[in-house]
């Protein structure tokens, strides 16, 4: 059941636009930015929305990113909607703060241009920048496109803002790859995005009838309490990831399937699970080798935060093995999707062996060629052949 | 101007843990008996907030928020343009910071606060070290003082560094209102709060807080040294608007620091050569205040 947008309208913008479109639709009442390539482009189209009147909100010149998402929760205490972007060095610097934002429960929409961090400096893709905020009690969902993008900024506001979770969202795009790729855009029509959305009616704001002190200080007797609450907010953001999809779909057309989205996984030996862009690239590759025959499929898995635990489990039973491709690495270990998808395999039944392809770090490409390679090791190793748990993807020497 | 007479019976911060004879929570509770039920309060990591926002022992009767260390002048920003975005206008946004949350780890966050120009309200209370932290020294930690990461002995007399004068960076930044005051001077500083409620923007009061903990002095001492603290010319009480600086209290004779010295621990180490080295520090700092201040400026 799809009720055609009113009058959206195709456009041919980049990634950063896309989600300053996003933002837009959302009537935020606050944006606090700092600028950080390559998040700039946000930062300029807000700025340029404001200054030609197309948004009624207050913009805030910060400081810094800490103070971007100090701002940002101030704004939210007094019941406002609030926005902001960063990447790389700009998240690790506001670190603190994302903590102090999920744990007093401001539901904030953040947008992440991922960038690898410093040092060496580099200011191009990887994501190891947003999957070190792991533990930080952000709902994070990483994005594949600029029509994506933009409509997760949507669907993460409807997510965040939602009774059973309050919990802030993170929405991740590819430096570069994405946020300055070019793409055709559907941009929803405002009417439209005011009925998926309403306006935001904080039920973690002040109240002078009722005062209430917000982000307490709770001691070691409480203290277990309140993360016990972040945590069932996470679990039930799950349901509620699939529900605003599904919403959202009926809307405006476009369905993206909830923490993961399988592709062409029917009958696969082998599959690949990748975050963000790569997942594009991966798509061609598939449809490359299923044509020829070789039963390989794809998980583009969206959510890190919360973890489908129980999509892996489930897809125990039916695959051989798993590549995992990491943007990042957890120096000393492995990458950190893979930890956590061999953790969600390693109680069942029947554990398919993963290798974990460390690819695409600071911007470096990930081409089709690297995807049918990794998918070449996966079949090498189920038939006995002899493959590192942990490879290197082009890398200048023999690892 | 604020009474006694016409000072409201209401409470609006009560039944805090602050340590006896702290002056921490008289600021907070005269503060906000003059700014009213519609504030909003914003704490950095500090010892007030964690005398006053335990949960779930909460000790404001107005909306509070506790804060990161660093982000006080930031966080007031968000409170300010998120009423403003909402169309609220009668809200005062107070922001209660220490002096290492206000001139160490928070300057920044300040600074950009009031020179983005946001309508708030900042109140230092200035215990003159990381008391909540066990007593180390901080960048308003006065020379000659004994701390916990500032020890004197044999090598050392303490704090080596004068204290840096929050109140010239606040005029640097040509805010609306500044403000220095003592808990000493309740009547004082109740005035000053009420000045802040007329004016729109940033306005900040930079208040001495003595700390009986920290400082090592008995608790029923702590109106005694804050009044020293202004007579021996080792704090003064002033107030900056429209581009002028007015002086609220001009001792005629200035005491010897050594008054105000002695009565506490902190300073019990130091050496008649040690005092002196302060004596001469507090009277360069006040000739400069009267060449700046004091006198009319001659074309």
């Amino acid at each position: 059941m799809v009720n055609k947008s009113r009058s959206s309208r195709l456009d041919f913008i980049n990634g950063d636009e896309a989600v300053a479109y996003g933002a837009k639709l959302c009537r935020p009442q606050v944006i606090a930015v700092y600028p950080i390539t390559p998040q700039t482009i946000v930062v300029e189209r807000l700025a340029e929305f404001v200054a030609n009147g197309l948004m009624n909100c207050e913009y805030v010149y910060v400081e810094s990113e800490h103070s971007a998402m100090c701002a940002a929760m101030g704004a939210s205490l007094v019941g406002a909607r609030a926005f902001t972007a960063t990447s790389s060095q700009g998240l690790a610097y506001m670190h603190e703060m994302l903590h102090y934002v999920s744990g007093s429960r401001f539901p904030i929409v953040m947008m992440n241009a991922n960038r690898t961090l410093a040092a060496p400096w580099n200011i191009f893709g990887d994501q190891r920048d947003s999957l070190a905020q792991r533990d930080t009690g952000w709902i994070q969902v990483y994005v594949e496109n600029g029509q994506e993008a933009l409509d997760m900024i949507i669907q993460a506001y409807a997510l965040a803002e939602n009774d059973r979770v309050y919990t802030p969202v993170m929405v991740n795009l590819d430096g570069f790859v994405n946020t300055h790729t070019f793409e055709l855009v559907e941009i929803p029509d405002q009417h439209d995005v005011d009925e998926f959305l309403p306006p935001f009616r904080s039920k973690n704001a002040i109240d002078f009838t009722n005062p209430r002190s917000f982000c307490i200080t709770a001691a070691t007797e409480w203290n277990t309490e309140f993360r016990y609450q972040q945590q069932e907010a996470m679990n039930n953001a799950k349901k509620v990831i699939g529900e605003v999809d599904k919403k959202f779909g009926d809307q405006f057309g476009r369905y993206y399937g909830g923490l993961v989205e399988e592709y062409r996984c029917a009958g696969a030996e082998v599959v690949l699970v990748g975050m963000g862009s790569v997942v594009g690239t991966s798509r061609i590759v598939v449809d490359r080798l299923r044509d020829l025959g070789v039963e390989v499929g794809l998980v583009k898995l969206r959510f890190y935060r919360p973890f489908p635990v129980e999509y892996f489990k489930s897809l125990s039973t039916r695959v051989k093995a798993i590549g995992v491709i990491d943007r990042d690495l957890s120096f000393g270990y492995e990458g950190a999707v893979a930890s956590d998808v061999k953790s969600a395999l390693c109680s069942t039944e029947v554990v398919p062996k993963v290798i974990n392809f460390i690819a695409g770090i600071a911007g470096r490409d990930i081409t089709k060629e690297n995807i049918e390679e990794m998918y070449n090791r996966l079949f090498n190793l189920i038939k006995g052949g002899d493959e590192k748990e942990l490879q290197f993807i082009g890398l200048r020497w023999e690892s | 101007m604020i009474k006694a007479k016409n000072l409201t019976d209401i409470e609006y911060l009560y039944g805090h843990k602050a340590c006896p004879g702290c002056g921490l929570g008289t600021i907070g509770r005269l503060a906000l008996k003059i700014l009213g039920a519609r504030t909003i309060v914003a704490l950095p990591a500090s010892c007030m907030s964690t005398v006053t926002t335990q949960y779930p022992q909460m000790n404001y009767t107005v909306p509070s928020l506790t804060m990161a260390f660093a982000g006080t002048g930031a966080v007031l920003t968000g409170m300010s343009v998120g009423l403003k975005a909402l169309g609220i206008t009668d809200v005062n946004v107070l922001g209660l910071a220490g002096d290492g949350g206000t001139a160490d780890i928070g300057l920044q966050a300040l600074s950009g606060a009031v020179e983005r120009g946001d309508d708030f309200i900042y109140i230092c209370y200035d215990n003159e070290a990381y008391m909540n932290t066990g007593v180390q020294r901080s960048s308003l930690t006065p020379i000659g003082a004994n701390t916990t990461n500032s020890p004197s002995g044999t090598a050392s007399y303490g704090e080596k560094k004068p204290k840096k004068n929050l109140f010239e960076i606040m005029i640097a930044h040509r805010i609306p209102y500044a403000a220095t005051a003592s808990s000493a001077y309740p009547y004082d500083f109740m005035n000053k709060v009420e000045k802040t409620k007329g004016i729109k923007g940033p306005k900040f009061i930079h208040i001495m807080c003595p700390c009986p903990t920290g400082w090592g002095f008995a608790s029923d001492l702590t109106v005694e040294i804050g009044k020293l603290a202004v007579e021996t010319g080792m704090w003064y009480l002033a107030e900056y608007e429209n581009g002028k600086v007015k002086m609220n209290v001009i001792p005629k004779t200035i005491r010897p620091v050594e008054e105000y010295l002695m009565k506490q621990r902190r300073f019990r180490h130091l050496t008649a050569e040690n005092i002196k080295l302060i004596q001469e520090h507090t009277d360069s700092e006040w000739r400069l205040i009267r060449e700046r201040w004091l006198l009319p400026l001659t074309r």
